[in-house]
């Protein structure tokens, strides 16, 4: 599988051999697990990991909570209610489930920033950097679906908001929203279909992720200089890198203990804390809550989908080219899902050679820039839709797009990259010193 | 190496909650010292007592609590037999089976709402949040839990007294409420309820009782919850240094003693 | 799998059996809970039990109730039938296909007498006026009619069993006479269930 020479799995015994002629299982798991990693990773190449067990704590508590929630309008609520005060254990597994998303998005959005930074995201990687636009893009309708459950009044009104982006669409909008919605407003036919989605869309990211693990399995990992390890030979190779385990597992277990630890404190100690108070209220269509604000892993994108008012000379300007069917409102769900898109096409805007960041003097300051503008959305998305904050969100929109479509195609041309480390080893012994012990190959 | 885990686990502290910053009149949330505050705060049982007395005999006369099984009050520490008495004593519920109102017993729930407008209050201590800081954050939370107790304890002892009528309405001035007025009465006066305890039963001090009471009735199971982050937290923290050593003893071969950091 | 094992002492590979060991208590923690929330919750196991007021049960009828989800006859029974309770125990003595009382509230030895499978009377009843059971036949689980059969008990309809006035099985395929569950009187006039 993976494209660096190293040790395959030789089948020994007769039942070995067996099973390896029929199914090599064996062997995928021994490649998939030894896979020649470069030894000079860092601590932001932990955060892998800790999306694959968060994936697995939601799907394993989404599960078991599943065994006592009612999908329907007059049950759903109580139902939240009889896991928390009745069942055994409930109320942990289901604010772990409830923290467990956030943890989730921190961990993606760290994940990306730091493929952003080093420049995962290029060639030959980018079928893995799609793959994982893809991920995060099925866990934002993942987590939007799952945050409908509960049928608390942000649930609802959430719904109502979000889904009400798709009737900005010109000329089937409305019909596209009432076929999601499955009648005119959102009701028992929304939660019910959210549901079923909920329980779905999980397993459909466990089979990305497995795509996306095998693509960069193929490329190799990218490291933080950003040179490839060498492949001349397996004694080169060996050079570059450590099989993933034990070095790389025991790494990232540590990393995420240390990382369990903190969500373990916010569960036990301020399980509420990243969630919405008026989601304690039942949904009523009736009476909607002073501030619907949505979770803060959507805030950056909500607060890029509300600058594009009708007030900005863009979205007036592309109103008029089109004959007003490119409105304000749909200027803003364009806007959003640009913003994403924006992302995803990083490996063909981004025109410099050198992949790390670490090399790049000019591109490093706008990286950081690109990190305060991200907190600043983030923020901004929380304010009410008023001055000042409407004016900041429409600069910090601007900086985004500005980023992915100006910055990075420009600065590969004006920029004069420092020079990289001949190899990962060199790279690896500038930090750490020559081993004492040449290191032997994993058995 | 650990700086930029902290820096890590600073990005995840600082994700704040979107209420956090949630703008508008909010009224004034005078900051009450409850004992279930914190990770080593528990309940105070005889308050809890004082709270259901104040709840049955004053709140429940308009307000639901009907998620709140009356089973439930054992861990308030009566027996079996006085839940039983008091069930009966305080509330008929519908049995569909018998078609017809009976006394209640300890597997109902406490009814649902009597009066038009009353909100259930089986949820609002975590319904409302009192704290955001510092700075929108959130994160004094901590210390200061949630503050919907503190947002009903404020609100029952923030009336001024003032009244004002409005399309028909009487609405009542009140320091907490967000915008000012509310539409229910002031509910609580002073030596209104009668202690067995003796305990002082001014306004201030029923308005901490019964708010001690519903937080308890929203989140019956915090002392549990904050007994398994202990337990997680101290075990998690172990397996941190053990993996710690044992990473550091897997790699020493392939580092050279002259390690930077 | 490391080299690192390959070589120096007991205190290295100390360190992993003390952190592997940690890692599968962690796994282990980690299982319990998602068992243990498919045991019954507080509100099912708040039913385990129940108070039954039987007041309105007159002698010579029958109320059914259902507790842990099945249904329990308590039986007031006539002094007639009271009478022909204790004949029938005459004559079934050592004749009985289950000989054990099947009462929880006795010893699980205790024979199958009439005394044996009754409640104690409150105050100012006579002896053996009420009697408590569950209503599943011992053979296949189904709900056994009252005032039936030829003993003028129960007679389960599915497969034949006959049960005499003490919930006896007497004919039929059932093993086992009708289970006495746990039952106390709270006052004269409430059965506790559980």
């Amino acid at each position: 599988m993976s494209g660096i020479p190293h040790d395959h799995y030789e089948p020994k015994t007769g039942g070995e051999k067996w099973l390896n002629s029929r199914l090599p299982i064996v062997g995928l798991i021994y490649d998939t697990i030894m896979i020649p990693t470069p030894k000079n990773l860092n601590w932001w190449w932990i955060w892998g990991i800790v999306l694959a067990f968060c994936l697995a704590l939601q799907i394993v508590t989404g599960i078991v909570l599943v065994m006592h929630y009612t999908p329907h309008v007059d049950l759903a609520f109580a139902s939240v209610e009889h896991i928390m005060r009745n069942v055994n254990g409930g109320y942990m597994l289901r604010y772990l489930h409830q923290n467990g998303a956030s943890l989730f998005f921190v961990a993606v959005y760290i994940h990306i920033f730091r493929g952003l930074y080093y420049g995962s995201y290029k060639a030959p990687r980018e079928i893995t950097w799609i793959i994982g636009m893809l991920i995060y893009l099925m866990m934002m309708g993942t987590a939007f679906m799952g945050y409908v459950l509960p049928w608390g009044q942000m649930s609802f009104w959430g719904a109502t908001v979000i889904t009400g982006l798709f009737g900005a669409i010109p000329f089937v909008g409305e019909a596209i929203q009432t076929w999601l919605l499955g009648g005119p407003a959102v009701d028992n036919a929304t939660l019910n279909r959210f549901f079923s989605l909920h329980y779905l869309l999980p397993f459909v990211i466990a089979a990305l992720v497995i795509v996306h693990i095998w693509a960069f399995h193929t490329t190799g990992n990218n490291n933080p200089t950003g040179v490839e390890v060498r492949r001349g030979s397996k004694a080169e190779a060996e050079k570059d890198t450590l099989p993933f385990w034990p070095y790389f597992v025991i790494k990232d277990l540590f990393a995420l203990a240390v990382i369990l630890v903190v969500f373990w404190a916010i569960v036990g100690f301020m399980p509420n804390y990243l969630g919405h108070p008026d989601n304690y209220i039942e949904a009523n269509p009736l009476v909607t809550p002073a501030h619907i604000v949505p979770e803060w892993y959507f805030l950056p994108f909500y607060a890029i989908l509300r600058a594009f008012t009708g007030e900005v000379w863009v979205v007036q300007f592309a109103s008029f080219i089109t004959g007003g069917i490119i409105d304000a409102k749909f200027f803003g769900v364009l806007a959003m899902f640009g913003a994403i898109l924006a992302m995803a096409l990083a490996p063909w805007l981004d025109t410099s050679n050198v992949r790390s960041g670490q090399y790049r003097p000019m591109f490093k300051w706008w990286f950081y820039l690109l990190i305060i503008d991200f907190f600043a959305l983030m923020w901004l998305g929380a304010m009410p839709a008023e001055e000042p904050y409407a004016t900041f969100s429409l600069i910090a929109s601007a900086y985004w797009f500005a980023y992915f479509f100006v910055i990075l195609p420009v600065l590969g041309v004006i920029e004069k990259p420092l020079p990289q480390p001949e190899t990962i080893e060199d790279d690896f012994n500038a930090h750490y010193g020559k081993a004492d012990a040449e290191a032997t190959p994993a058995e | 190496m650990f700086k930029k885990l902290a820096i890590g686990a600073a990005f995840a502290l600082a994700l704040s909650p979107a209420a956090s910053f949630a703008a508008g009149a909010e009224g004034h949330i005078e900051d009450f010292d409850f004992s279930f505050e914190g990770p080593f705060g528990t309940w105070d049982q005889n308050q809890l007592q004082r709270g259901l007395q104040i709840y049955t005999e004053v709140c429940a006369a308009c307000h639901g609590l009907q998620y709140v099984p009356l089973r439930d009050l054992e861990a308030l520490g009566y027996s079996e037999e006085q839940v039983i008495v008091y069930a009966a004593d305080n509330f008929e519920v519908f049995d569909p089976e018998l078609d017809d109102f009976r006394p209640a017993i300890p597997t109902d729930h406490f009814p649902a709402n009597t009066a038009v407008g009353a909100p259930d209050l089986s949820l609002m201590a975590k319904a409302r949040a009192g704290f955001h800081g510092p700075y929108g954050l959130g994160i004094n939370q901590l210390v200061k839990g949630m503050g919907g107790a503190e947002y009903i304890a404020s609100l029952l002892d923030g009336y001024t007294g003032k009244e004002k009528e409005e399309a028909g309405t009487i609405l009542y001035e009140n320091t907490a409420f967000p915008g000012g007025w509310i539409s229910m009465g002031p509910p609580l006066s002073d030596e209104q309820v009668e202690f067995a305890d003796g305990h002082s039963n001014s306004v201030e001090h029923m308005s901490e009782d019964v708010a001690a009471f519903l937080m308890w009735a929203a989140e019956p199971k915090m002392m549990d919850r904050k007994n398994a982050g202990f337990v997680g937290v101290i075990f998690l923290s172990v397996l941190s240094v053990l993996l710690y050593l044992v990473n550091k003893r897997i790699w020493a071969p392939h580092k050279g003693k002259a390690r930077k950091d | 799998m490391s080299h690192a094992e390959d070589h120096e002492g007991t205190r290295r590979d100390f360190l992993y059996y003390v952190a592997g060991g940690a890692g599968v208590v962690t796994a282990g923690a980690a299982v319990w809970p998602l068992i243990n929330q498919m045991n019954p919750s507080a509100d099912v196991q708040a039913l385990s039990s129940i108070r039954t007021d039987v007041s309105g049960v007159e002698p010579g009828t029958q109320l059914t109730v259902k507790w842990l989800g099945k249904p329990v006859f308590i039986r007031h029974r006539t002094g007639a039938e009271i009478a022909e309770a204790q004949k029938q125990d005459e004559e079934a003595v050592g004749d009985l296909p289950d000989p054990l009382a099947r009462n929880f509230n006795l010893n699980a030895d205790a024979p199958a007498t009439d005394a044996n499978r009754v409640m104690p009377s409150p105050e100012g009843e006579a002896p053996g006026a009420w009697i408590v059971q569950m209503g599943v036949c011992t053979h296949l689980g189904c709900v056994p009619l009252g005032d039936a059969g030829d003993f003028g008990g129960w007679f389960c309809p599915c497969h034949g069993s006959h049960y005499d006035l003490a919930g006896r099985i007497r004919k039929g395929p059932a093993p086992e006479n009708l289970p006495v569950p746990p039952a106390e009187w709270v006052d004269s006039t409430t059965i506790k269930l559980g």
